[in-house]
């Protein structure tokens, strides 16, 4: 998959190196706020009458700070890494994605600053005001000229997997967010969809279920397609089936959006529409997840000492089980369950704990090792991550599960003089246990992720303090 | 059982190429949305200016449930149930208070057509009656219980005191104190260059004929000495009441 070339080429990792350390840096800071907002659903008093802290202004900024910090520092780290890896050339433009470093985090840091305070455009996943939105245009379009014209001027004949995705990903999310974020301003703080009701509630979740599946899933599935065969140390099981999985999602996935309107003032045939296709879905979700995981054939006895793969792995297993799950929830019938309760939560949760968080972990970790040529300072604390990891999630989406479906169940239920038999804060009060439990699975999470702040950092710190000796004593 | 390196010529032809890669991609990430998002903006029953056609047993089409004002009328002669009509100027401020503290986050305006959430919360909601929100509040959560008929339901003391301290009112509520919405008052400017902007809309903006400039211009006046809470309540108040809903009438066509 890499190229081997007469002559070693001098990749441009230093940014490539910012962005991944970036990136643990927000995973610890996106699933803290995480952590603190659902507690506060299970315990109201930590709003602690400030507005600047209360649920409904933070919620914005935790999905913000894991998708477009966590996530976005992610997707650009190894993104310049295989693009250059892969193509056996450095990058287009070097000052360029230092650009887009210094640009993404200037973003990040007024998200920071904005969303608490109640600057919002109100669209679930796209709160930012539209100053902070042409930003994001400028950047992401900076990021993705970078990223095409590096594959561009590859050495390589051809491009590889991973690239596709990662341009299938470029591509779609600027149709996103430009359409989705046309607004008219009223001040510097404060504008207005240009769209509203039932066209703006279509356009919201094509915007909102792609960002899922372009940014959250195409993005991460070309990570995937590097960095499982790389740490495996085999080749993809099926090239095949590499082909399938990318055009059948890339067209398929932008049906979806549709699935989130049920039963809403949306047409039928819409919301049937996206349904059905989401049904389809499963083939090419499950292609390639059994395209990863098939990659480790010969090769699973590495699972029992290479904590790394463990990631990668466990991360397959939830995309395969939340791209099953997802289309069983967008048939109708379940959907008028599971609509509006925490199933939805738990499910976008198993998604983006299990899979994005756990396919970037380690990917993380991988490139760290290469980035600094280095050992981890503690293989046994990458484990530990490791589980603290997998059983945060799974403890995280029990809970929603149980929750979930327990409201929608006490929503519709009929006592035998066909009255209500709950009233709605009675659901309320139900919930409590799974909040509870939904906040300590976070913080189980959030434990882990501080793990591997630490374990990085010192990683870095030792493979630093090595290289300055070892110049001083040889000249390689 | 790897495969051998094969894919179609065509294939083999995009690998190749980033140009044509870049190409074949863009469109076939496009086709989707196009298909679901375009039609929204001209099949009747989607909200779109005026174009509705609900239609009763017999097979006629029923009048518009969106409310035009007949001469001389202005907003403030609408009455409940006259039909679909955009926000006073109380209340636009009061929905800005709503976007700003995020509640939406939790609390839903779409009632689904079942049984239930009719006995819960009334009659489903149709596509008219968000035609002038900018951006739509449906959401996506029902942490809190839905509000697209809470108007009327509670008093507006209810509110006041439920919003600045909710346990106070429900002691099981999860909901955070909203107490310093009362000594906030309106931001009048703001409204008005919101009214304006409404106006100004390319899709379903306020009808001139609603927003005049004399209401406009009147707006300041129902804005003074008002406070943030004021506002919410007045937005409150206002959801759900706008159509008069007749038996028989299917508003799901």
């Amino acid at each position: 998959m890499e190229a081997t070339q007469a002559t070693p080429v001098k990749y441009d990792m230093d940014v490539v190196r910012w962005f991944t350390i970036m990136a643990v840096v927000y995973l610890v800071v996106g699933t803290l706020v995480g952590v603190y907002i659902a507690s506060e659903l299970a315990w109201p008093f930590l709003n602690f009458d400030i507005p600047e802290i209360t649920f409904g202004r933070l919620r914005p900024l935790h999905t913000n700070a894991v998708i477009f910090a966590f996530g976005g520092c992610t997707l650009m780290a190894t993104g310049y890494y295989m693009v250059q890896r892969t193509g056996a050339t450095k990058l287009w433009s070097n000052g360029l994605a230092w650009f887009t470093f210094w640009g993404w985090n200037l973003i990040i840091v007024l998200a920071v600053i904005t969303l608490p305070l109640g600057i919002t455009q109100s669209k679930e996943y796209a709160e930012l005001e539209w100053p902070i939105d042409i930003m994001i245009t400028i950047v992401w379009v900076a990021f993705g000229l970078n990223h095409i014209m590096t594959t561009a001027i590859r050495k390589t004949s051809h491009i590889y997997v991973s690239n596709w995705f990662t341009m299938g990903m470029i591509i779609m999310i600027s149709y996103l967010h430009l359409v989705n974020s046309m607004a008219i301003p009223v001040s510097l703080t404060q504008s207005f969809s240009i769209f509203s009701g039932v066209q703006d509630a279509m356009i919201q979740w094509w915007w909102g279920h792609n960002a899922v599946g372009f940014y959250l899933t195409a993005g991460f599935l070309g990570i995937m397609y590097y960095f499982v065969p790389k740490q495996a140390g085999r080749p993809v099981f099926s090239y095949r089936l590499s082909v399938l999985h990318f055009w059948t999602l890339s067209f398929g996935y932008v049906w979806l959006g549709a699935h989130h309107l049920q039963y809403t003032a949306l047409p039928d045939w819409t919301g049937s529409l996206g349904a059905a296709i989401s049904l389809a879905m499963i083939i090419p979700s499950w292609g390639g997840a059994m395209n990863g995981m098939m990659t480790l054939s010969g090769a699973w006895d590495k699972l029992r000492t290479d904590y790394v793969l463990r990631f990668l792995v466990v991360s397959l297993a939830f995309y395969a089980m939340s791209t099953f799950e997802g289309p069983v929830m967008s048939i109708k019938t379940v959907n008028a369950l599971s609509h509006y309760t925490d199933w939805t939560v738990g499910h976008v949760h198993s998604g983006a704990l299990g899979w994005v968080a756990m396919v970037s972990m380690g990917a993380i970790y991988h490139m760290v090792m290469k980035l600094w040529n280095t050992k981890m300072y503690s293989d046994n604390l990458v484990n530990v991550h490791f589980w603290l990891a997998t059983i945060g999630a799974v403890v995280y989406v029990v809970a929603m599960w149980v929750s979930g479906i327990m409201q929608g169940l006490m929503w519709r239920d009929y006592d035998e003089y066909g009255t209500l038999t709950y009233t709605f804060v009675e659901s309320v009060s139900a919930m409590h246990p799974y909040y509870a439990m939904r906040a300590i699975g976070g913080m189980i999470y959030n434990l882990g992720a501080w793990i591997m702040l630490f374990n990085v950092v010192m990683t870095v710190r030792q493979a630093t303090a090595a290289r300055s000796v070892n110049t001083a004593t040889a000249n390689a | 059982m790897a495969d051998k390196i094969y894919s179609t010529k065509f294939q083999d032809k995009l690998e190749r190429s980033t140009i044509l890669m870049f190409i074949v991609s863009a469109i076939a990430v496009a086709v989707g949305g196009i298909v679901e998002i375009v039609p929204l903006f001209y099949l009747p029953n989607t909200g779109m200016g005026n174009g509705t056609a609900h239609k009763d047993q017999n097979g006629n089409v029923i009048a518009s449930v969106v409310w035009q004002p007949k001469a001389g009328q202005s907003l403030d002669d609408w009455q409940p149930g006259d039909g679909v009509r955009p926000y006073k100027a109380l209340e636009l401020a009061g929905r800005s208070v709503y976007l700003r503290e995020g509640c939406y986050l939790c609390h839903s305006q779409m009632i689904r057509p079942f049984r239930d959430e009719k006995d819960r919360y009334g009659h489903y909601s149709i596509a008219e009656e968000s035609m002038y929100d900018h951006p739509f509040q449906w959401g996506s959560k029902r942490t809190g219980p839905d509000l697209a008929r809470v108007g009327a339901k509670y008093s507006d003391e209810w509110h006041r005191r439920h919003l600045k301290y909710p346990r106070d009112v429900v002691p099981e509520s999860v909901m955070p104190n909203f107490f310093f919405l009362d000594k906030k008052p309106v931001d009048v400017d703001n409204t008005v260059k919101t009214m304006q902007v409404m106006t100004k809309m390319p899709f379903n903006p306020v009808p001139k004929d609603i927003y005049t400039a004399d209401y406009i211009a009147g707006a300041k006046a129902q804005l003074e000495g008002k406070t943030e809470m004021d506002a919410v309540i007045a937005y409150l108040q206002s959801l759900g009441n706008h159509v008069k809903f007749q038996e028989g009438v299917n508003y799901r066509d």
